[in-house]
């Protein structure tokens, strides 16, 4: 008989801290907890008495690895309640801000945080001494994410351009076109980097699953559109609440979330956008997604990688467009006047769609907020992945799994710093 | 120093976003010539190798707002030789020290938890320096890159680093910004706040939000205040501007208790006694 314990006491690579206590007994999972210790932090409390204008400034405070997430799920709520209209050239703009951010996570994602798990390495650093081309490469690419949203919102992290009604200064056409021929420059790697990442041995995890993202019925979703799942239901954000439902677990200061219906997990994030948006891929990004060994159905989150690939290229390609055709807002500030009300909005974050809710004084004043961010969305989903996962492998020797189970959590690419924020491995084989 | 003679860098998170040490991996090629003359021993957020103490240099983020980083950031003091810590929640609390002396903790934690007992969590949310001596303040939210990698130059030479105190107000003109506050008449934290940032809300349109702290020495937040008050906004709407990214550094601390309504009482005693 063979008992089995596995910690991994701090989960490395990952945004944020977690870890992860499993008891195994014959090959049989006794006990599996995802835990997740980043400490709390209260958003949703101190959001309450401030002003509406100031929540921009607060909440992309929740993640610096996706600000920009946070700032535009806010934004686009509160105008939709106050009735304010956007001017296209902000709407264009906002697109290119998002473009920059997923550019800039999912590079890092890919290349900083997952990649090195399957060439056995520790780290990017260590990456760079075997494939220094490689490496230099996407760190280029990755740059052009942030100069993206430097130029756009001021800075990469907790950019200060994004304002409710627009950007405090929309940024000017000669500030953008020198990001052309490096955009350019980078659409051309792309289809060798998906290459690169279907050459990686990967494992695999085929499973009936739940995907939930956006649609929308002319653009591959960022700021705009509604809600679908891949078992065909549809709803609009304001049913965000009925529809899924969160749970909160004693080892997680991270709450879960479920189906509502189906009290079930579900999984959000570039699997579940372009299984619900394929045909909304731009040409080089549908190309890089097939060459990633990508096709659409796929369940298996083995394929988030690929799907960041094909994401990636969708965001230079559509950054490139955007540039081209760039004609900045002006007044780049539509007028605002609060009303009292309720303001719910999603947009798609990197890691999946973040929903926000605002109920709004009259004056303008915050009342109650909720955030419902994409990694605790998921957590749910992780642990169900690794209790299919691990009876499979649990003879492998300890530092092998540790790797396994990571690489079965990063997956989503998670952010424990948003979810509260992840991973230490406890496998107790007892 | 390590075997190789590099001293050996750690970098730790408390409570945060993840931003300032962000900001180090997005430092990219700089990153990659520096690993050339560094050897980064501890970084969870990079990398799956994370070896034990004695650190030369280690860089915090985030505040400790648990008892159990209490515990941490004595071990890690221990462990180091030189203490730097980085941004705005391991300088003054960050933005999550908006709970502090708002004497709300206990309905904080049932406002976003269901089941508040699962949570341990301390009421304040502090800055290092509240329980170890740091050897150096970086501040901002998040921090400035240039001014990281001065901090690791200067090291690397055996040098302390010197890091500007001068108000944001000081980069403007240096820029030649126009001032928001004269154009626009728009409350701007600039007068009061350490630049780092090159001025960057005033070169986009908008007043500062005080993200790198009190500019040094301490100048004059009753008289911002009272021109915030003449510009329309309430006395409520002057305090919250100082309580926000950084509010809970002393001065702005100060200056939010002058104009508010009273949240933090206590520190207003421990102020003028």
């Amino acid at each position: 008989m063979t008992h089995r314990q596995v910690d991994v006491p701090v989960i490395a690579r990952v945004e944020g801290e977690g870890a992860l206590h499993i008891t195994a007994k014959d090959g049989e999972i006794l006990d599996l907890r995802l835990e997740i210790y980043e400490p709390p932090r209260y958003f949703e409390a101190f959001l309450q008495g401030r002003h509406f204008s100031e929540v921009p400034d607060i909440v992309p405070r929740i993640c610096g690895i996706c600000p920009v997430a946070y700032q535009m799920s806010a934004v686009h709520g509160l105008e939709e309640l106050f009735g304010v209209q956007v001017s296209e050239g902000t709407h264009d703009l906002r697109r290119l801000l998002y473009c920059g951010e997923w550019i800039e996570s999912h590079i890092l994602h890919i290349f900083l945080l997952a990649v090195p798990d399957f060439l056995g390495m520790h780290s990017a650093i260590e990456m760079a001494k075997d494939h220094p081309e490689l490496v230099k490469k996407v760190l280029d690419i990755k740059r052009i994410g942030n100069d993206i949203m430097e130029v756009v919102g001021g800075r990469e992290i907790h950019p200060v351009s994004p304002r409710v009604g627009g950007f405090s200064r929309a940024a000017r056409k000669r500030e953008l076109d020198p990001l052309l021929p490096r955009l350019e420059w980078a659409l051309e790697q792309m289809p060798g980097i998906a290459d690169f990442v279907a050459s990686l041995p990967s494992p695999s995890l085929p499973r009936d699953v739940e995907l939930v993202s956006m649609v929308h019925p002319s653009e591959f979703p960022m700021n705009e559109g509604s809600m679908a799942s891949t078992r065909g239901k549809r709803w609009e954000f304001s049913e965000y609440e009925a529809v899924t439902q969160e749970l909160h677990v004693e080892h997680s200061n991270a709450l879960h979330s479920l189906m509502t219906d189906t009290q079930t997990p579900y999984h959000t994030g570039p699997l579940a956008r372009v299984n619900l948006n394929a045909d909304l891929l731009t040409p080089v990004a549908k190309d890089c997604m097939a060459r990633a060994g990508l096709t659409i159905p796929e369940g298996d989150p083995f394929f988030s990688m690929a799907a960041r690939i094909a994401e990636s290229t969708l965001a230079i390609e559509e950054a490139i467009r955007i540039i081209r055709g760039y004609v900045p807002p002006e007044p780049s500030m539509a007028e605002v006047v609060p009303r009292a009300g309720r303001a719910m909005w999603v947009t798609e974050a990197p890691r999946g769609s973040l929903y926000h809710r605002y109920d709004v004084a009259e004056d303008g004043t915050i009342l109650e907020a909720k955030i419902v961010p994409p990694t605790s969305q998921n957590l749910r989903h992780m642990e169900e992945d690794l209790r299919m996962f691990l009876p499979g492998v649990l003879d492998r020797p300890d530092e092998e799994l540790t790797r396994l189970c990571e690489m079965v959590v990063r997956n989503y690419d998670p952010c424990i710093s948003c979810a509260t924020h992840f991973l230490s491995l406890d496998l107790q084989r007892v | 120093m390590s075997e190789n003679g590099k001293p050996r860098v750690a970098v730790f998170k408390m409570a945060s976003c993840d931003g300032c040490q962000l900001q180090l991996l997005d430092a990219e090629e700089a990153l990659l010539e520096l690993a050339g003359e560094i050897e980064i021993v501890n970084f969870a957020e990079a990398s799956s190798d994370m070896r034990p103490p004695p650190y030369d240099v280690t860089f915090v983020e985030g505040s400790v707002s648990t008892p159990e980083q209490v515990d941490q950031i004595k071990e890690i003091r221990e462990g180091s030789k030189v203490l730097i810590t980085i941004g705005a929640c391991a300088t003054s609390g960050g933005v999550q020290a908006l709970r502090n002396a708002t004497g709300r903790h206990e309905e904080f934690i049932r406002t976003v938890y269901p089941t508040p007992e699962f949570i341990d969590s301390l009421e304040n949310s502090h800055p290092i320096a509240d329980y170890v001596p740091v050897d150096l303040e970086l501040s901002g939210c998040p921090i400035d890159r240039g001014e990281l990698l001065t901090a690791i130059t200067a090291l690397l030479q055996g040098a302390m680093p010197r890091i500007s105190t001068s108000p944001v107000c000081v980069e403007c003109k240096r820029r030649g910004y126009v001032c928001v506050v004269v154009a626009k008449g728009e409350p701007c934290l600039g007068p009061v706040t350490r630049t780092g940032c090159g001025a960057l809300c005033p070169g986009f349109g908008r007043g500062c939000y005080g993200c790198f702290g009190p500019a040094q020495p301490s100048n004059n937040t009753e008289a911002l205040g009272k021109r915030f008050i003449e510009l329309g906004l309430t006395p409520q709407a002057t305090s919250d501007k100082f309580r926000f990214i950084t509010g809970w550094a002393p001065q702005f601390r100060e200056a939010a208790n002058a104009f508010g309504d009273g949240h933090g009482e206590e520190e207003e005693e421990v102020r003028t006694s």
